[in-house]
């Protein structure tokens, strides 16, 4: 299709550099803002669950990029690093407010690590993203080779993780994060079918 | 009596210099207002300062309107105040369908500053006005066999978007134990810095419980009902063992997914630090023996 092809050769221009400027803004930006009152009367938490949900939808869109690819031609491969540090960023800045401005007290933190399952599971989710950002140069893909590609697999549990983390930490069965839920279980879900569609169209697949 | 003495309004004063008490009185008839005998302070001696007017008319939890904290301020200009009717039924000697006035009517407008503790963990100090529920539950007259009192909030859905998706069971009700309603802390506000309720915090009657997480201080109140069995409670209804029917403020015994030990005090910007949830939200000298003999682990 001419206009995907258009698309593809517009997003080819463009640089990746600034994805990365850009996207460093946000946490700054709030810190600025909860200073100067712009987050309203509770900044902590208005803070945090920002930077938790900017860090939730950057994993989500780092996912869609191969079905983007595969069902609609468009080619956002080259911006998949980008997106995917970004989401670790947000996360890290959204779990360093919650331990530096929030709780502050270091047996609490550990207390409600250990002791509330919506902590205990986002924490699970950031600490399996830690060795993929860890791995992200060009370097590290060239070292690990194959394994590369399985040890990024992590990033699946991980996005589920954080997924169910919003879920529970809402009073009540909410919309908002079960919409978020519902995206990553889809998202997941088409990596399983262009996987097993893969391996079945594929010749040498055969036993 | 002991709550009532220590703080008066010259504590609060600092707080509320943008309000010209005069005109409040002269304007605030409609509410009753107009019936507010002098500068009453309630409470146990606070420490802390009054949150600000803003925030307690901008960050609420009030889900009929949404479940964001400032859905409440945004939406609920939509919801009808005038004319407002409380049915006021079951095991009371004289039920009816009162008008406003006819609830207001003799009752003592008061000044009071309590603290408010969210289940969520923030809180914040509020001067309300209002009224002791038990005067009311005297007016109307309580039959001996009344051990409980049940609450509803009214329930429009084309004023009140929230109620179209199904986070609660709606109408939202809530309840007390008769002890607990004619307890002298327990009040029905009409106003907070001696203004009327704005929607956003229950206009034009709400149920006060300050020993008590905040969802069981029910807004917007159109129904009152003396029973002799537990009244069913909303949060109790979603989630049975998350929220129980006491719901008492209590640092020791933790909301299953976080800690209930501290607080975030609202207004106090970034670097605050949480500070310790006091047993009862600080009320326990009174309260306390209300629950005497309790499992409060079991009964929470």
């Amino acid at each position: 299709m001419p206009v995907i092809e258009a698309v593809n050769a517009g997003l080819r221009r463009v640089p990746t550099w600034p994805v990365y400027v850009v996207g460093a803004l946000p946490p700054v930006w709030y810190f600025y803002l909860g200073l100067t009152g712009g987050l309203g009367a509770e900044p902590i938490s208005e803070m945090e669950h920002r930077l938790g949900l900017l860090g939730l939808q950057f994993l989500l869109l780092g996912l869609a990029i191969t079905p983007l690819r595969r069902f609609a031609g468009i080619n956002l491969i080259r911006f998949r690093r980008a997106i995917g540090l970004l989401a670790f960023y947000y996360i890290s800045t959204h779990l360093l407010t919650w331990l530096l401005l929030d709780i502050r007290d270091p047996a609490r933190i550990w207390a409600d690590i250990v002791k509330r399952p919506y902590i205990t599971i986002g924490m699970a989710g950031f600490l399996l993203l830690v060795p993929l950002a860890a791995t992200s140069s060009n370097a590290a893909v060239r070292r690990l080779g194959k394994r590369w590609r399985q040890l990024h697999w992590l990033v699946y549990p991980a996005v589920l993780l954080g997924a169910v983390h919003f879920v529970m930490l809402r009073k009540g069965w909410q919309i908002e994060p079960l919409v978020y839920l519902a995206i990553a279980v889809i998202l997941l879900a088409l990596r399983l079918r262009i996987r097993w569609v893969t391996a079945v169209m594929r010749p040498d697949s055969g036993r | 009596m002991a709550y009532k003495r220590k703080l008066t309004w010259s504590d609060v004063t600092p707080k509320a210099d943008w309000l010209n008490r005069r005109q409040i009185m002269a304007g605030a008839s409609g509410l009753g207002l107009g019936a507010i005998a002098g500068p009453i302070a309630a409470a146990v001696p606070i420490e802390r300062d009054q949150t600000a007017y803003e925030d307690i008319t901008s960050y609420n939890n009030f889900y009929e309107f949404g479940t964001g904290k400032e859905d409440p301020a945004r939406y609920s200009g939509a919801m009808t105040t005038d004319p407002w009717s409380v049915q006021i039924d079951g095991l009371v000697e004289r039920p009816g369908n009162y008008d406003l006035a006819d609830v207001l009517k003799g009752m003592d407008i008061e000044e009071r500053i309590y603290r408010f503790r969210c289940v969520e963990a923030w809180s914040m100090v509020i001067p309300w006005n209002g009224f002791e529920l038990r005067a009311l539950l005297e007016k109307v007259g309580v039959q001996p066999s009344a051990k409980y009192v049940g609450f509803e909030t009214l329930y429009r859905p084309e004023e009140m978007r929230g109620t179209r998706s199904p986070v609660l069971d709606w109408p939202y009700v809530e309840g007390l134990r008769l002890d607990e309603a004619m307890h002298p802390l327990t009040m029905i506000a009409t106003g907070i810095y001696g203004e009327s309720l704005l929607n956003q915090n229950g206009a034009p009657l709400r149920l006060v419980v300050p020993w008590k997480y905040g969802f069981k201080s029910i807004k917007s109140i159109v129904r009152i009902t003396l029973t002799d069995s537990e009244p069913p409670t909303s949060w109790n209804k979603a989630n049975a063992r998350e929220y129980g029917f006491y719901s008492n403020v209590n640092p020791e015994v933790d909301h299953p997914r976080w800690s209930q030990a501290t607080e975030r005090v609202i207004g106090g910007g970034f670097f605050a630090p949480r500070i310790d949830t006091l047993m009862f939200n600080g009320y326990a000298e009174e309260v306390a023996d209300l629950y005497a003999g309790m499992d409060l682990t079991r009964f929470f």
